[in-house]
């Protein structure tokens, strides 16, 4: 049996033939394996679900409990035969909850990566590599050119500005699953113990953070009734990126844009999002951790996706490793 | 290395002038010397350092990874030293403990050789983390870009050491990196630095606009009238045989006038403004001026087609004598006496305007005689020369500005307490003939407009929108829809950037015209026909 007979891609998502299933369809499907709960890998509509229990949570709550026909919880490790194809899931490091997908049969083993990172990140699981035939990795920064500074570092820059510019507040644009929590929880290990101002919609993915035992310390909805104007003054506010734009914004004294995303290590990229203070944190694996991720799976052949696939297929040509682009469709690589 | 990195990085992303004051004097404040001054130079543009060409430093990257990966970088990043500050491999074991200090950097760059400075820089660049490889390859290829003048710099200078910012200009030409005793000044731990540099800039005399209402407060017979010429404000000084002409901020703009500068066959410091032509016969008009602005080097074809000269309004110092402290009537005098014995080719007289009451001047200010002439100056007789804008000795009366009806075509968010509005709003004239008429885009201008009319504007945006390009919206505009904006603006000048062919001087939104329909906003002939007059 070829690889690609265990798995291949389809207008749906992944495939596998003899297990009936796909990984993060981007369609409704009968069986669906799903990596992490961001949007364009987790959908509703499908006829049941596999998945970790955070995932399937954060499911629930971003879609209603009934989000599928039915739903399994994949515990890490655990070994789950599927039509005589074996399934196991592994912390991927991404968000919490976020998995890799490991798909065994007849004795070949691939790994889909789903979206992972390397860096350490109090709000999830950290990666394990898994030793396997077949690594699927993600690309959103596929290039040389991306390489995370640590995040502590971008931390440390943020709350530099706000003592620096006590009477303006910090808007801080950042994905509300994840990246948000992330963020608030490197400020709270950084020893910042105000309150934080959170767009409401932080709210709900916030508290499930909490309840899930990561502490993000005192969160205020960022509201009018919350304060006058200049209560905001020396605030830092978490919010989606896209609703800075919004009339919301409105409320905050003379804010400074910031936004939270591996894209801002490119600076044109800040610039035309008339960002003034980029944070580089992002939960997807850099450059340098690519490579190394992909080194230590000692997988014989590279399936690269989602992201800038030529540059780390021409890496694994020169390290003389097999890899080739998996084109998939439906996934935004903005999403960081 | 890193702090400097870091500061670079801030400025460039930081619109508001508050914003970029906060940051310098921070940096002022935490960084100590030579470090501070060192990027106070570099900002400046004080400090030399042997250039690297980007072919240089291309090669040098090529020589440690493979050339197609860094072509996709490249591609994709845009930006010649982004990438290479990124994708500079990092040698484990090669990178010291600590990273190189500006001061380290710029002394290992400044002692290395034509010949062996390729390899200076990547040992830096070896030495040096993301950041601070960035600014690294900032310094050796010159031009910092970003949106820093040495103007700024030294407000915020006078910021950190809360003094006022023309002692600093006063004090500038005669110190040099990385500027210890002026440091140590502004903090208070020594003495104000002496000058005994030759020919410094002294800093200007400024006006105040006239504004409602001054007039009737003020009696004719007090103040002297001249035009207001619309070149460049200078300051001429020789002394001790050194030549320099300034901007009015202080830059040394002797080397884009070397013409000028070759002319000043004197002692003395005068006080006037730059413009193009021979005064003998004509004076260019602002577009023949432009040509002499922004630019690197003049040819000598440049300089014989538009040479300059200056018209003199004010002598500061003869000789040894400083005449400031004399009043405006006395200056003139001695300066009609002095304007006599310089070349007549490159100096003149920038004549009086004769009146009697403020109807009179009134009249000739609306109707001046050549159209570099924006308006007329008022001096008062007994004033002292003061640095600054003191109000009262001398006003500007400018010429009304013109007006054009334009439609409202792009819209784009602005900063800090903008940054939730649509603000900076672009807009465009008809242009085309009758029943194919389209609107082409004739300036761009971000104020002039209530904070009420701003919230008015950026609903219409909003509700209006047609198509979103990051930060920007096209707003729809066509011969039955639109908003029109009276917009004002001091000037027009021929433009081979823009598609109009024209570019606005101060453009601003002077009125929201929502009553009139948008097919009866101007068409690109008015402006044009401005052009030409």
């Amino acid at each position: 049996m070829r690889a690609s007979d265990l798995l291949h891609p389809r207008p749906e998502g992944l495939y596998c033939p003899p297990g009936d299933f796909f990984i993060d369809p981007v369609r409704p499907v009968n069986r669906a394996l799903i990596t992490h709960g961001h949007s364009d890998h987790a959908r509703s509509g499908h006829g049941s679900v596999l998945a970790t229990q955070q995932t399937l949570d954060i499911m629930g709550l971003r879609y209603g409990e009934d989000f599928a026909g039915t739903t399994q919880a994949a515990a890490f490790g655990e070994t789950i035969a599927i039509d005589g194809v074996d399934v196991s899931f592994h912390p991927a490091g991404h968000v919490l909850g976020s998995a890799q997908i490991s798909v065994e049969h007849q004795g070949r083993r691939i790994v889909a990566s789903g979206d992972y990172k390397r860096q350490k990140d109090a709000t999830c699981a950290p990666f394990e590599p898994i030793a396997c035939d077949v690594f699927i990795t993600e690309a959103t920064f596929g290039l040389p050119v991306f390489r995370h500074p640590p995040d502590t570092e971008e931390i440390a820059r943020l709350l530099k500005s706000a003592a620096q510019f006590p009477e303006r507040s910090h808007l801080v644009g950042a994905y509300a699953l994840g990246k948000a929590q992330r963020v608030m929880r490197l400020l709270r290990d950084a020893g910042y113990d105000k309150p934080l101002y959170i767009h409401g919609a932080l709210a709900k993915l916030s508290e499930y953070y909490q309840s899930q035992g990561i502490d993000l310390g005192e969160l205020e909805p960022a509201t009018v009734e919350s304060g006058a104007k200049q209560d905001f003054a020396g605030a830092i506010v978490v919010g989606p990126p896209s609703a800075f734009a919004d009339r919301w914004a409105r409320r905050f004294p003379d804010p400074i844009s910031c936004f939270a995303s591996g894209w801002m290590r490119i600076r044109q990229r800040a610039r035309q999002g008339g960002v003034e203070l980029p944070l580089i944190i992002s939960d997807h694996a850099d450059w340098d951790e690519l490579i190394i991720t992909i080194k230590e799976t000692g997988a014989e052949e590279i399936w690269v996706t989602h992201g800038r696939e030529e540059a780390l297929v021409r890496w694994c040509e020169l390290e003389g490793i097999a890899a080739r682009p998996l084109h998939l469709v439906g996934y935004e690589d903005e999403d960081d | 290395m890193n702090r400097f990195a870091e500061l670079l990085d801030r400025l460039v992303l930081t619109p508001s002038r508050n914003g970029k004051l906060t940051l310098l004097t921070d940096y002022f404040r935490s960084v100590e010397d030579p470090d501070r001054g060192l990027a106070l130079a570099a900002i400046t543009g004080d400090l030399r350092i042997a250039a690297v060409k980007p072919a240089m430093l291309r090669t040098l990257v090529i020589e440690r990874m493979d050339p197609v990966l860094f072509g996709y970088s490249y591609d994709y990043v845009g930006d010649l030293a982004e990438t290479v500050s990124l994708v500079w491999p990092q040698t484990p074991g090669r990178i010291a403990n600590r990273e190189p200090t500006l001061g380290e950097v710029v002394a290992k760059l400044q002692a290395a050789s034509r010949s062996d400075g390729p390899k200076v820089l990547a040992g830096l660049l070896d030495s040096a983390g993301i950041s601070a490889r960035f600014a690294i390859i900032k310094l050796v290829t010159g031009g910092l870009r970003i949106g820093v003048s040495a103007r700024l710099a030294k407000q915020a200078l006078a910021d950190f050491g809360k003094v006022d910012v023309a002692e600093i200009e006063e004090l500038w030409h005669g110190l040099s990196p990385p500027y210890t005793a002026l440091f140590a000044w502004l903090e208070g731990k020594a003495e104000k630095p002496r000058n005994t540099a030759m020919a410094l800039f002294r800093p200007v005399m400024l006006s105040n606009p006239i504004g409602d209402g001054d007039l009737e407060k003020l009696d004719p017979v007090d103040y002297a009238a001249e035009w207001k010429w619309d070149g460049i404000r200078v300051q001429a000084v020789a002394e001790g045989g050194i030549r320099r002409l300034y901007s009015r901020t202080g830059d040394d703009v002797s080397g884009a006038f070397p013409d000028l500068a070759d002319a000043m066959h004197f002692s003395a410091t005068l006080d006037g403004e730059l413009l193009v032509g021979d005064p003998r016969e004509a004076t260019g008009t602002f577009s023949d001026l432009q040509q002499r602005l922004n630019r690197k080097t003049v040819t000598p074809k440049m300089q014989q087609q538009y040479p300059a000269f200056m018209r003199c309004y004010d002598l500061l110092q003869i000789g040894a004598e400083d005449l400031r402290g004399l009043s405006f009537r006395e200056r003139r005098g001695r300066l009609e006496a002095f304007i006599g014995t310089l070349d007549p080719s490159r100096f003149d007289l920038s004549p009086f305007v004769e009146f009697t009451d403020w109807q009179a001047l009134e009249d000739l200010r609306r109707a001046p005689p050549h159209p570099i002439i924006e308006g007329v100056m008022l001096k008062r007789w007994d004033s002292p020369y003061v640095a600054g804008r003191p109000k009262g000795p001398w006003f500007k009366w400018k010429r009304d500005p013109h007006t054009v009806d334009a439609v409202l075509m792009y819209a784009q968010r602005g900063h800090g307490k903008r940054s939730s509005f649509y603000s900076d709003y672009t807009f465009g004239v008809w242009s085309g003939a009758e029943g194919a008429e389209e609107l082409v885009p004739v300036g761009k201008a971000y104020f002039g407009f209530t904070d009420e009319e701003l919230r008015q504007i950026d609903k219409y945006v909003r509700d209006n929108t047609v198509e979103r390009f990051g930060p920007v919206r096209s707003v729809r505009a066509d011969r039955d829809n639109g908003l029109v904006l009276e917009v004002a603006f001091e000037g027009l000048n021929r433009s081979t950037r823009h598609k109009s062919g024209v570019a606005m001087r101060f453009p601003r939104i002077s009125r929201l015209r929502w009553d009139k329909p948008a097919n009866e906003a101007d068409r690109i002939e008015t402006l044009q026909a401005l052009l030409d007059r």
